[in-house]
Order: C-alpha cells, then sequence, then structure tokens
C-alpha cells in the first residue's frame, strides 16, 4: 500500500503526537491509560480542542444571516471548514459537501432522499461486513418504497467475495452502499474496482469512509464515488458532525429531508423555494463549533500526513497481530490480507465482556461487543469479540500492555 | 476500586462455567426472551407455574458473559419452589443489592445471591446480572415482548 513510500524524515514521531493528546496523560483504576478503541472514536488533539474553545470565546455568532462582525466571522469558519473538507476529500467544489451530525446519518440523508427518486423493485447491494448504520436505513427504505435489498457475502478471512458481488449487480441495482474500511474487522474494501463495477450497471455508489478516511485517502474523483459519508469523531475532530460529500448532478435532483431555517430562499405560506447547494441539506443551525472542529482536525491530519499515519499504525498492527497470535487461545477475527489497525479476536471461551472488564481494570481501553456488525458476529459464529483499535498515538508499548493484561484475564477467568 | 476477585467470585466463576437448569422447556407455561443489546447477550427464560401459583420449575439457555450466564444459573435455581410473589419480592431485593439500593447482605433471603454483592463497584456490568431477572419479571407478566436492558 501506499505507505511503503514514506521516507524515513516523514515517519512519526510518536512521543512528539501523544503530547498533543491531553486525554492520554491519565490513569484509569490506578493504571496508565492504553487507549485501544479507536475504532469507536479517537481522542482529540490540542489544535482541535483550542479550535472550538477560541470560536466560543472570541466569534461565537449564528452564520449565513447577520451584519455583524462576529457572524461574519463565524461564517467564514464554517465555510473555510467546507473548504477544507473539500480539498480533503478533493471534490471538485465546496457545494457538494453537506456537513451532518455523521456518517448514521450521511448514509440515512442519502436513504430518505436520493431513495425517493426510487421505485418499488430497485436493487439496493451492500455487504456481509456492513456496520447497522448502512443495512437498517435500506431496510427502512425497503418498507417506504419496495426497494430490495442484497448482500455480497464474505469468506472465512472477512474479505468481500468480490466475484459474487459482481453476479448480484444488474440493471436493477440502482445504488451500491459499502463500507470502505470494516470497523469490526478491519477490512480495506478495493473500493475503486467497486464503483467501476457498480457503474457499469448504472448504479451509484455511496462508500461509508467512517474508519478509513483517518489513515486512507479517500479522494472522491479519483474513485469517481457518488456519495462519500464520514464521521468527524474518528478523524481526531469532534463528536456530532460529520460529512456527507455527494456529487452535484445528483444533489440537485434529490429533495431535501429537512425543512427549516437556512435551507430555503424564499418562503409563504403558498410556496417555498429551496436554497441551493449545500444549504437545500442543512436546515437549521448547524454545529458550528463542530464543524470548525473539523476542519481543525483535517488541517492536523494533514500536517502529520496519511500515509505516515498508515505507516505507523501498520507497524503496531503487525507487531499487535504478531503478539496475540503468541497467546493461548486468541482467535483473530478479521484475517484479510488487506486490513488496517483493527485487531478482533476472542480469548478461549471466555466472554468478551468478561475480557473488558479485566482489562479495563489494567487500565486497557478496548471495545467489547458486536461493534453494531451482528451479521459479522453471525458470519463468525462468535456473540461477539474483543476489539483492539489503533490510531497514530498508539505505540507497540501499547500492545504489550493489552497481551499483559490479556494475560491476566486468563488467570483470572480461563 | 475493588478487586477482581470482588466481581470474580469462585461461584460466579462456577455457575458462568457450568449453568444449572440451562436447557429448553417447550412445555412451559411462561416464557421470556432478553436481550442486552450492548454486549449481545441473549437470554431464553422457561418457566412452569402451578395452578396455585408456584414456580415449580425454571431453566434457560442463551448466550452471554460470566455474569449474566451466572446470574441466569443461579435465579433459575433461586425461585424454583417459590411462589409467584416470593419470587417478584426476590427481584426487588436482588435489584435493590446489585444497585447499591440496599447493600446489606446479612438477611438470609438473598442466600447464595449475595454473591454479586461486588458488582455495584462496577456500574457498567449491573446490567449483565439484572439482565435474566428483567426476563423473569417479564415472563410472570406474561408479556410477550423482548425485554432489553436498554
Amino acid at each position: 500500500m501506499s505507505a511503503a513510500t514514506v521516507t524515513p524524515a516523514e515517519r512519526i514521531d510518536v512521543d512528539a503526537i501523544r503530547a498533543e493528546f491531553p486525554v492520554l496523560h491519565q490513569q484509569v483504576h490506578g493504571k496508565p491509560l492504553v487507549y485501544l478503541d479507536n475504532a469507536a472514536t479517537k481522542h482529540k488533539p490540542r489544535a482541535v480542542i483550542d479550535s472550538q474553545t477560541h470560536y466560543y470565546e472570541h466569534d461565537n455568532a449564528n452564520i449565513h444571516r447577520g451584519v455583524h462582525l462576529l457572524s461574519c466571522r463565524a461564517t467564514d469558519a464554517y465555510e473555510g471548514a467546507r473548504a477544507r473538507v473539500r480539498r480533503f476529500l478533493n471534490a471538485a467544489e465546496d457545494a457538494e459537501i453537506l456537513f451532518t451530525r455523521g456518517t448514521t446519518e450521511g448514509i440515512n440523508r442519502v436513504a430518505r432522499s436520493y431513495g425517493e427518486l426510487l421505485a418499488a423493485g430497485d436493487e439496493i447491494l451492500i455487504t456481509h461486513m456492513e456496520h447497522h448504520s448502512n443495512i437498517v436505513p435500506w431496510q427502512m427504505l425497503a418498507k417506504r418504497k419496495g426497494t430490495v435489498l442484497k448482500v455480497a457475502p464474505i469468506d472465512d478471512a472477512g474479505q468481500l467475495d468480490v466475484a459474487a458481488f459482481e453476479r448480484l449487480l444488474s440493471p436493477r441495482t440502482k445504488l451500491v452502499s459499502i463500507v470502505h474500511q470494516s470497523n469490526s474487522l478491519g477490512t480495506i474494501n478495493p473500493i475503486a474496482e467497486l464503483i467501476a463495477k457498480a457503474h457499469a450497471v448504472g448504479a451509484v455508489v455511496l462508500v461509508d469512509a467512517a474508519q478509513s478516511c483517518s489513515h486512507l485517502k479517500v479522494d472522491v474523483r479519483a474513485l469517481d464515488a457518488d456519495f462519500v459519508v464520514l464521521s468527524s469523531h474518528k478523524l481526531y475532530g469532534p463528536t456530532g458532525v460529520g460529512v456527507l460529500y455527494g456529487k452535484r448532478a445528483l444533489l440537485d435532483r434529490m429533495p431535501p429531508d429537512e425543512g427549516g431555517g437556512d435551507m430555503i430562499l424564499s418562503v409563504t405560506f403558498e410556496k417555498t423555494i429551496y436554497n441551493k447547494l449545500p444549504h437545500k441539506f442543512e436546515a437549521g443551525t448547524p454545529n458550528i463549533a463542530g464543524v470548525i472542529g473539523l476542519g481543525a482536525a483535517i488541517e492536523w491530519v494533514e500536517s502529520k500526513g496519511l500515509d505516515a499515519i498508515a505507516a505507523h499504525e501498520d507497524d503496531v498492527l503487525r507487531y499487535g497481530t504478531q503478539k496475540l497470535c503468541e497467546i493461548p487461545g486468541v482467535r483473530i477475527i478479521g484475517t484479510a490480507t488487506h486490513k488496517a489497525s483493527v485487531l478482533s479476536f476472542t480469548l478461549g471461551e471466555i466472554h468478551p465482556h468478561d475480557v473488558g472488564t479485566v482489562l479495563d481494570m489494567e487500565g486497557v481501553a478496548i471495545r467489547t461487543g458486536h461493534h453494531c456488525t451482528q451479521p459479522v458476529m453471525d458470519r463468525f459464529g462468535v456473540p461477539a469479540t474483543a476489539r483492539a483499535s489503533l490510531a497514530v498515538y498508539n505505540t507497540r508499548a501499547d500492545i504489550d500492555a493489552l497481551c499483559a493484561a490479556l494475560h491476566k484475564a486468563i488467570e483470572v477467568l480461563g | 476500586m475493588s478487586d477482581l476477585r470482588d466481581l470474580y467470585q469462585d461461584l460466579i466463576l462456577d455457575h458462568g462455567k457450568k449453568p444449572r437448569n440451562f436447557r429448553k422447556d417447550d412445555a412451559c407455561t411462561h416464557h421470556a426472551e432478553g436481550f442486552n443489546p450492548l454486549c449481545g447477550d441473549q437470554i431464553a427464560l422457561f418457566l412452569r407455574v402451578s395452578q396455585d401459583g408456584k414456580v415449580e420449575d425454571a431453566c434457560f439457555q442463551g448466550k452471554g458473559c460470566a455474569i449474566s450466564t451466572a446470574s441466569a444459573s443461579m435465579m433459575t435455581a433461586a425461585v424454583k419452589g417459590m411462589t409467584v410473589e416470593e419470587a417478584r419480592r426476590l427481584f426487588v431485593r436482588f435489584r435493590d443489592l446489585i444497585t447499591g439500593v440496599d447493600p446489606s447482605t446479612s438477611d438470609s433471603e438473598l442466600g447464595k445471591l449475595a454473591v454479586f454483592d461486588g458488582i455495584r463497584e462496577y456500574p457498567n456490568r449491573i446490567k449483565c446480572a439484572a439482565l435474566p431477572w428483567h426476563a423473569l419479571t417479564t415472563a410472570l407478566d406474561g408479556n410477550a415482548d423482548p425485554v432489553s436492558t436498554e
């Protein structure tokens, strides 16, 4: 992968990076915090925290309407963040960047709004490794419009069966919604190839980039993606903010799914004229501070470099995979050739929830459960897994702490 | 913070690994299903309640962590032979124990269930212990809807 192109000079100085994250420097239950729950949410560097504080202390005002200076500054900061997201995703224009509450809202918005353009019998294709947020909205659409949901299978390593995916594509397929990187398995899908295959039958493609965008370049024009969704908080930004990218040609055709202030040009009781993009899809006062924080987060990520971040995480992932395999009873769930940042596993017959509690007492924070991917758990015949997931601030020492805590779990529960 | 052994006491680990009354009862009079969406735990509880309101049999199936499995195992053992009213009273007593509303364990009513005393130090595990008991009250209420910890 592209990580191989990182030169020594561009390598991550992980000690310097850790110093930028205030939350990492604390003890939990009397032990130094080892945070390995980054697929759930990542911590925020000082620059992101400061950007929000600065906004509230200096610029706080509503956007797009005031004539006063603070409103102008707030609007500039908000729209500046939109321009930064546009460059980050290499979109053609700012108006194609819509702010949402997060990935989940982005997918729901496409299902509600683009879904209005679909008819009974139209097919939507997803994969077996999707997060519940990329399953349930399509089930809701199926109920509402009579569309049909199809699911492409995965193999025992947690990789998409691309041949089966291709067989499920047909002229009836109107929309393909696929995850770029699986949150519970770590699998990276060959997204460009899948988009090309979907386009060949005339389907539009939504890419869930929630897990991938913090270490993989998502270039919407190089990929020719129709929709891309992501969450700020998985990209070192604040919670409650996300992005829905859509091609203008599609967004222009789509009806707004929420009415209110800011999304209109004129309102009378007889007739309302909707605002132009992107405002058509941003009714009401948005999370202004959150959007500004997202802009700061992207600036921070770009200053480290996605390739350098990926190279660092890959080193820790390889080390972690090797170390976990040395522990008796560990079964790694998700062994795709192309994967990143996620170590999902079970530990003998010990339930992952019990593993999680013992690890917590040792200061090690992981996620346990089905990770909002119950079909994946069913596929592998487990009710849940323990999941350690990485960010740029994790180290090999974090893996050593994880392994020591797992030995403790075996001692207490084994 | 207390020691892990306060949570994972030997009796709990024993019931977690070798649950008692772990079977299905197709001829049950009362039935309920419980889910913990947080961790994926699920339990199906089966009761046989006699005409005069006595719990003649209680058993369960499902998958869950050591805490919820041990809780279901010990609950089914405890309520067997009780009247419905006694079982409901025991639920309230158990709930008050694990949530810390009434942490005393000196009374005889709880019996072996007092072993769950340590769980209130682990707030995010209380739901695990409570799930089978919520299924119990749901079953006794004759409610067909699955119960959830959320």
